[in-house]
């Protein structure tokens, strides 16, 4: 890897200072640090050269890999309804989302509806998984900027949410309830109850967090004006979700080309006007408010109805059947082994995910395996900006822009 | 607290002398102040850290202080997958902790490679780090990982101190 | 959609290969030489103004003569619609034209491509591997004679040589 050499500058003494002649002058050299990848704050395993004059970040550069687990590659080797899992590691902090996105991907290339009832189950799922992003991501914001009390509040929350996806599908983190055409399972009358106990406790909670933090001048100090980046240049780079709309853009999926419940909802998309960490930071905290309304709104409309689509070439029977029933039981097993036909042709389908938009292209030759499945993860995409959005800040603002960045190296680096 | 036996001898009462070997109470005392280091790569770096917070306290069992050097920790949980990439990292920094050192390998990913058998993914972080304790799961509950914490503390208990180790509880390289 | 499609063929009628519109989504394919003034159009034309870049990516076909396909979607924020631009390369000259002139985006997108499938990018700033290690040469990963677990990359630890054991 070529860097430039180190530059040296000479700094001479004020020339009208009486002793000019006679002190030594000041020499300063350009530094390469290497931060990473075993960091307490890069929010999993990346490196970054820095390359500093003092304190300020002359030029970043992030090199990525130590994740690669070539999960496209594995895509091509199994059918789509194993990759469902896969996905599910993607952004491990709100693994729904990926399997909702995956779920949908899936759909439109095989033009499948998906009943009334699973889509007003997925959106009010999705939202949830979106509060517990967020509030993964303020904990950990602020714990790299110091604030450790925050930290504790917000993993608290999330522990109530994660107790409710344990008792919904059984895994608290990497949760695959989604499914090709509909969701696993129903919600029971419990869940439906301790939703609606939690969106009535939550939003006193997010007063919590803003009062501890906007009252801090160090918190305010340290996310007004750092990571600055225009809207043209966002919009250049890619960027999406609050990172692009702290620029002022609004570009929200939900609203540009909705999906699922969304457009029965009611809900507004927080957008920021400077462009800095403390723009984003109100935009995440605003929809952690949006989306406790989006939950409300869902649970009200939701009618009685199935929750997976009857197309038995393609979607999966329900599990009591499979264990009692011997065509059942066949269903899956060709389902899964051989998987089901899907027509060739390739798509693109982006869903709002927390971090921004993740995608999947499909190209399908028939056949019950993708012939190219790639995945466009916004944190692979956020970090291309970094390096422009680092230049000129201190070091010690390295850590926040990692964090405001929202950035999961399991999505970046796939 | 089975495995210290202990002889107290009652004076006037009180029980202030405790008998036992140097070996139990350097044991008791290793093993009751785990430091682990901050080494999450993946998805089980999210449950270890869930274990860290206020709910699952990990700080309970002494193992609460994390250290980002290796150098000033004992316990390396290897949480996530490994990649070929990243292996000559996670070796150098086995390598530059101290002893008396430990390795969990945490999750299913760490253990044996997971469903990631593909072509930048080490089956299994033994293959070049020797490992005390595999926590399956994936990711494993912060039980789970408090399940593993606690075998290890009883392997420490187990292990000699002024004399060499018996080859039955020296952790070596599976390959 | 159907107005994107008329309006490329008509602007560029000897690049144009061919389109199709499927499930919604509209993708054009051009050849290699025009698919910079082709993008540049798609970027800078007020009717089109492509400013956002969705992805980059690539796919592997090993029985045409051309076998690679490098394909872009775009999207514009203004305007509303999408469009995919896809083109060929063969394997004796996979070399394409870069596009990070236009959308800065395209960096690490179209390093990505190159670390994955080999195609190389003229006048790319820094085209050099992004998620496997700089010195990896056992090829490129997602073609389709690259085997899923490797070449035996990921089982062989020579750092360990230099371990005292």
């Amino acid at each position: 890897m070529a860097f430039e050499d180190q530059r040296t500058t000479v700094y001479k003494v004020n020339p009208e200072h009486p002793e000019s002649e006679t002190l030594p002058t000041l020499r300063t050299e350009e530094l390469l640090l290497n931060m990473g990848p075993q960091h307490p704050s890069t929010h999993g395993v990346l490196k970054v050269i820095l390359e500093l004059e003092g304190e300020r970040l002359v030029k970043s550069t992030p090199v990525m890999g130590f994740l690669h687990r070539g999960v496209e590659k594995l895509a091509e080797d199994g059918t789509y309804h194993q990759f469902i899992p896969h996905t599910d590691r993607l952004d491990y902090v709100c693994a729904m989302y990926n399997n909702f996105a995956y779920c949908r991907a899936v759909e439109k290339l095989m033009n499948l509806q998906v009943p009334e009832r699973a889509e007003y189950l997925r959106t009010i799922v999705a939202e949830v998984q979106r509060i517990i992003g967020h509030q993964f991501w303020l904990g950990t914001q602020a714990l790299d900027i110091g604030a450790m009390t925050v930290f504790f509040y917000c993993f608290r929350d999330r522990e109530i949410l994660l107790d409710w996806f344990d008792e919904l599908c059984g895994a608290r983190l990497t949760t695959s309830w989604y499914r090709i055409g509909g969701v696993e399972r129903d919600l029971t009358p419990s869940l439906i109850d301790k939703l609606k106990q939690f969106l009535a406790y939550f939003p006193a909670k997010i007063d919590e967090y803003i009062v501890f933090l906007e009252t801090n001048r160090i918190w305010v100090g340290r996310t007004k004006g750092v990571a600055v980046i225009s809207a043209e240049d966002a919009v250049s780079f890619g960027l999406s979700g609050p990172t692009l709309r702290g620029s002022g853009v609004d570009y929200d999926l939900r609203k540009y080309e909705p999906y699922s419940a969304y457009p029965k909802c009611e809900f507004s998309v927080p957008v920021g006007k400077n462009g800095d960490t403390y723009d984003r930071y109100w935009i995440r905290v605003m929809e952690l408010y949006e989306s406790v309304k989006i939950i409300q709104q869902c649970l009200e409309q939701m009618q009685e109805g199935p929750v997976m689509a009857d197309v038995p070439s393609v979607t999966l029977p329900p599990k009591e059947r499979v264990f009692t029933n011997l065509e059942s039981m066949i269903q899956q097993f060709k389902l899964f082994s051989q998987g089901f036909n899907a027509p060739p042709g390739e798509i693109y389908c982006g869903t709002e995910a927390h971090k921004g938009e993740l995608g999947f292209y499909i190209v399908s030759t028939g056949g019950g395996k993708p012939y190219r499945l790639k995945i466009r993860a916004p944190s692979f995409i956020h970090m291309g900006a970094f390096d422009h959005m680092s230049r000129g800040y201190m070091i010690s603002d390295a850590c926040t822009i990692f964090g405001t960045y929202d950035i999961v190296m399991g999505e970046c680096d796939r | 607290m089975g495995l210290i036996q202990l002889g107290r001898h009652d004076k006037d009462g009180a029980p202030d002398v405790i008998t036992g070997t140097v070996e139990k109470a350097v044991n008791w005392a290793r093993k009751g102040s785990l430091w682990p280091m901050t080494f999450g790569l993946a998805c089980c770096a999210i449950e270890m850290i869930a274990a860290v917070s206020s709910r699952y306290d990990m700080d309970r069992y002494g193992a609460g202080v994390f250290r980002a050097s290796p150098r000033q920790s004992d316990l390396m949980i290897v949480a996530g997958t490994v990649c070929r990439r990243m292996a000559p990292v996670i070796r150098k920094i086995y390598d530059q902790m101290p002893e008396p050192k430990y390795v969990i390998a945490m999750g299913s990913c760490a253990t044996s490679g997971n469903i990631y058998d593909s072509y930048s993914v080490v089956q299994g972080v033994d293959r070049f780090v020797p490992v005390d304790i595999y926590v399956p799961g994936c990711p494993p509950t912060p039980e789970a990982l408090f399940d593993g914490i606690l075998k290890l503390q009883e392997r420490i208990m187990q292990k000699r101190v002024f004399v060499t180790q018996p080859d039955q509880v020296k952790a070596s390289l599976k390959v | 959609m159907h107005q994107l499609i008329k309006r490329i063929q008509e602007t560029f009628s000897v690049g144009f290969v061919g389109a199709t519109e499927w499930r919604g989504d509209v993708a054009v394919t051009v050849t290699r030489d025009t698919l910079h003034e082709m993008a540049q159009f798609l970027h800078d034309d007020p009717g089109m103004d492509f400013d956002y870049i969705v992805h980059v990516s690539s796919v592997d076909w090993p029985d045409d003569d051309e076998r690679f396909e490098v394909v872009w979607e775009f999207y514009s924020i203004r305007k509303r619609h999408r469009i995919r631009l896809k083109t060929r390369a063969p394997e004796s000259d996979c070399i394409v034209d870069s596009l990070t002139d236009l959308w800065k985006g395209a960096d690490f997108m179209e390093r990505e491509v190159f670390d994955m499938m080999g195609i190389r990018f003229r006048n790319h700033p820094d085209l050099r591997r992004i998620l496997m290690p700089d010195d990896y040469t056992e090829g490129y990963p997602l073609r389709k004679d690259f085997p899923l677990r490797g070449k035996g990359w990921r089982d062989t630890f020579d750092f360990l040589d230099e371990v005292p054991r």
